[in-house]
């Protein structure tokens, strides 16, 4: 990988960081938003 | 297909879907990584052009993410559908992270490549306005209490940013630009070695399937977040 190693695997480890980042805080908001709705709706009956 | 548009069939509808969209997302991501370091390094650009495989598909990703946005916005717009107006809110985050991604990935390849991290040529200009539209897009909601006023101050901005959009695309061919010309998507078909190619639409496809398993989630979020908000208007009126 030399001489490039510098940028390619910083190039890779953002885009890893990023995207898993969005990925786990779309997945955390839909769980938090859904346990939500089942406490809303047994309050509801 | 519009059938889809009622927010109850949708929920019902892509309730199966979410895993399997994520799934296909991981196995297609690890294949994509596993594809693109097997690739021999260019006789030109040496390992520089595995940087390939995550930024251009980050950047195509961008501007779909926009396209969905801006059709979505005019949905919402023109029919006022809550579900069009759930899906453009739903699109601007991974929308903006994936141009974040072009940019950031663009910079670490030109450097080696070019000699430079950045340059005000055509082509990385109209990428980071598509991603100050997106950045203003998402303010603009957030600043305005009201959510239907915030919602239609947005998608008119929405509408203006896909003027951008062929500019973003066309750019390489209006004006002389630093950066190479289209490579895949272009007339006479793509340029690439095969040797690059399939590891480029893997990724390509792995992108895809990403955005498309976040954006159905977050779609799903927003019609969940509004009806634990009206159950909770409704609780507190009762009480």
């Amino acid at each position: 990988m030399t001489p490039y190693a510098a940028f390619v695997w910083p190039a890779w480890g953002i885009t890893a960081l990023v995207l898993g980042a969005v990925a786990a805080r779309t997945l955390i908001a839909a769980r938090r938003w859904d346990r939500a709705l089942k406490a809303a709706e047994g309050g509801d009956r | 297909m519009f059938g889809l548009a009622n927010p109850q069939k949708f929920m019902a509808f892509t309730r199966p879907l979410q895993p399997v969209l994520w799934l296909a997302a991981v196995g297609l991501l690890a294949a994509g990584t596993w594809l693109s370091f097997a690739a021999p390094a260019d006789y030109q650009q040496g390992d520089t052009v595995r940087i390939m495989f995550v930024h251009a598909p980050a950047a195509t990703m961008g501007l779909g993410a926009y396209a969905a946005l801006g059709v979505s916005s005019l949905f919402a717009l023109i029919w006022r559908h809550p579900l069009a107006d759930a899906a453009a809110r739903a699109a601007a985050l991974p929308g903006a992270a994936f141009t974040a991604l072009a940019l950031i990935t663009g910079s670490l390849w030109g450097q080696p490549m070019w000699g430079t991290w950045w340059v005000w040529d055509a082509r990385l200009t109209s990428v980071l306005v598509l991603f100050l539209f997106y950045l203003g897009y998402m303010a603009l909601r957030a600043s305005i209490d009201d959510e239907q006023k915030a919602a239609r101050a947005a998608a008119v901005l929405a509408l203006v940013g896909l003027i951008n959009l062929p500019i973003v695309k066309f750019s390489v061919d209006w004006w002389n630009t630093l950066h190479q010309p289209a490579s895949l998507l272009r007339a006479g078909g793509s340029s690439l070695d095969p040797a690059y190619l399939w590891p480029l639409l893997t990724m390509m496809a792995a992108y895809g399937m990403l955005f498309a398993a976040i954006w159905i989630t977050a779609i799903r979020t927003v019609v969940t977040r509004r009806r634990v908000m009206t159950l909770r208007a409704r609780a507190a009126m009762e009480a």
